[in-house]
């Protein structure tokens, strides 16, 4: 019983961590676009978190989920977002970056993915590699802030997956971002 | 109810293969020559009927005018009239003959009806259903007879085209019948690159979650996986010879260009910036490469030497500048150029340095010029939905090829069928 209520406490806290990026989950869903790369939805991480507390049975487990709690509060946005052809983050955006880097430097088992995106003004080939920049200076902010190298991966897909498939600034806003996943 | 199936099977045979493109030609060349295509005798046999493939490729091109025969219909030389053609210049007549073991034979002439002399006559054989290569050829030497160049309707194009969230990897004739589906998946696919035999495709694929460099071969789908560094692996690019590929990859940094050999080997870096430098393609002689780069602040195209050192940036026009493909006379390089929030296809001369815009601009993308330098395929959009498009490379001719069911991104025109 003990078990089930951790888990269930697991579900929650992870939930919230992942909450962010529900909203990202959300909309492409909504607009339709490819979800089964999208392992990081809500439904994943229930699955995952499942699976997770059933290896996590004692109190040390559990203080480590409210900390993760603690910071999922601290952090509620897992997204950055970048001005046009521009890959250096943001003024606003350094504090989530740093929460983040602050995370994974007291959680040394955690991994996080930083994962760079573009619109589609350019090339294919020149938005990944402006995806993969965005991804990898958030990586080096996050390095800055604590975690280890290891302990990030950062990956760009160019604006093969736009969470707006709109073709106007607002959607084109939307899509020059990188998110931090914990998958 | 045996009979009903075999009906139904019987029907199902009869239906000419549909076009998954639809084409429309918009613009003309400045003399259109008049040519008259005589219905093959016998070809009403063939689930594809030869002359009218043959009038379809020569109409695309824009620089033929088609002449109805009105009725006149001669099949041999000695049946030909030529009091009777008072408006065409050339005359194209044939017929099919069936041979055992489901083969057909087709003779063709192609006269010429001003000086009354015969300018071709030609005969050739293949399955039964392969009647559309065998148009496709005809109408190849049709218009390497009165054109002096190559036709490219044996040619065969790839792209991407996404439908109902899968992305498939496809290669289909260049009138864009024949699809056939190479790879189908949920994750992206980017950047087909033929080699030059025109046997193997390489790619990017995102199947195990990023960008990874394949290459497949056409006829036994055997796959090779090229490229897995961490980060990004991107833009292959096979050099003329075909023994080595330029990639992207940014495990060292920033995008910046390699060489590998076709097994992956030897891999080995040429160009060393803090930008980006990606899009690698290789000149008709193997000697240079053209890139897209960032290193001045904004996307241009650059050329440096294959051994890497001095790049020399080539574009100055437009805010950006992407996707430089070198003609295949190499002397000048067709790329995408983004200015005013509008892509637009241009070319580029080597030597003069001066650009031609040959489009009216919107969402065009990644052009690649046909083998005989005649034509430029692109991706564009009509309402949202990526199409293909191809204009002739002095910009007179453009057309648009809509496919029946869903997007198409990142076309590339393949190299001439090397039999």
């Amino acid at each position: 019983m003990k078990k089930l209520i951790l888990a269930l406490v697991m579900i929650n806290l992870l939930a919230a961590c992942a909450s962010s990026k529900s909203r990202d989950a959300d909309e492409q869903a909504n607009n339709g676009s490819d979800s089964a790369m999208t392992e990081d939805s809500a439904t994943g991480s229930a699955n995952a978190a499942a699976i997770e507390a059933q290896n996590l049975a004692d109190a040390e487990a559990a203080q480590a989920a409210e900390e993760a709690a603690s910071q999922a509060a601290l952090t509620p946005q897992s997204s950055v977002y970048f001005p046009f052809d521009v890959d250096t983050i943001q003024d606003g955006d350094k504090a989530i970056v740093q929460a983040h880097g602050a995370y994974l430097s007291e959680h040394a088992d955690r991994k996080a993915r930083s994962e760079g995106n573009a619109d589609e003004r350019g090339s294919s080939e020149y938005n990944l590699a402006l995806g993969q920049r965005r991804a990898d200076n958030t990586k080096k902010a996050l390095v800055l802030s604590g975690a280890t190298a290891d302990q990030v991966d950062a990956i760009s897909y160019g604006e093969e997956r736009p969470t707006d498939t709109g073709h106007d600034e607002a959607a084109w806003a939307q899509n020059r971002r990188v998110d931090i996943i914990y998958p | 109810m045996l009979r009903l199936c075999s009906l139904i099977i019987l029907l199902c045979m009869a239906l000419p293969a549909r076009a998954v493109l639809d084409i429309e030609v918009t613009g003309a060349g400045e003399h259109q020559t008049p040519i008259a295509i005589i219905p093959f005798d016998g070809e009403s046999a063939l689930v594809q009927h030869i002359s009218e493939v043959i009038k379809s490729d020569l109409l695309r091109t824009g620089l033929f005018k088609l002449i109805d025969p009105e009725g006149k219909a001669p099949h041999e030389a000695k049946d030909v009239n030529y009091a009777d053609w008072p408006n065409v210049e050339t005359l194209t007549i044939g017929q099919v003959i069936q041979l055992d073991n489901g083969r057909i034979e087709v003779r063709f002439r192609l006269l010429d009806t001003v000086t009354q002399t015969e300018l071709l006559a030609q005969a050739v054989s293949s399955n039964k259903n392969q009647a559309r290569a065998i148009a496709h050829h005809i109408a190849d030497s049709i218009y390497a007879k009165l054109t002096g160049s190559p036709g490219v309707f044996s040619t065969r194009i790839a792209y991407v085209n996404r439908l109902h969230k899968l992305n498939r990897l496809v290669v289909a004739d260049s009138d864009g019948f024949g699809e056939h589906v190479l790879l189908e998946q949920k994750q992206p696919i980017m950047s087909p690159a033929w080699s030059p035999d025109g046997k193997s495709l390489a790619y990017v694929s995102f199947e195990q979650g990023r960008a990874m460099v394949y290459s497949q071969s056409l006829r036994t789908q055997k796959r090779l996986l090229l490229a897995s560094f961490p980060g990004s692996n991107s833009a292959p690019a096979w050099s003329p010879d075909g023994r080595e590929l330029a990639i992207v990859l940014t495990h060292e940094g920033s995008s910046q260009i390699y060489l590998m050999r076709t097994d992956g080997s030897n891999l080995r870096r040429i160009s060393f910036s803090e930008a980006i430098d990606t899009e690698p393609t290789f000149s008709p002689d193997g000697s240079f490469i053209l890139f897209t780069s960032d290193r001045g602040g904004s996307a241009q195209i650059y050329r440096m030497s294959v051994k890497g050192g001095y790049a020399e940036r080539l574009t100055f026009e437009g805010s950006n500048s992407f996707s430089p493909r070198f003609s295949p006379d190499g002397k000048s390089f067709v790329f995408a150029q983004f200015k005013g929030g509008r892509f637009y296809i241009a070319v580029q001369d080597f030597s003069s340095k001066q650009v031609q815009v040959l489009t009216p601009g919107g969402w065009e993308k990644k052009p690649s010029f046909a083998p005989n330098g005649k034509l430029i395929l692109f991706a564009t959009e009509i309402l949202g939905r990526g199409i293909l498009a191809t204009v002739s490379s002095d910009g007179r001719v453009k057309q648009r090829m809509t496919p029946q069911k869903g997007d198409i991104r990142e076309p590339t025109w393949g190299p001439f069928d090397k039999q």
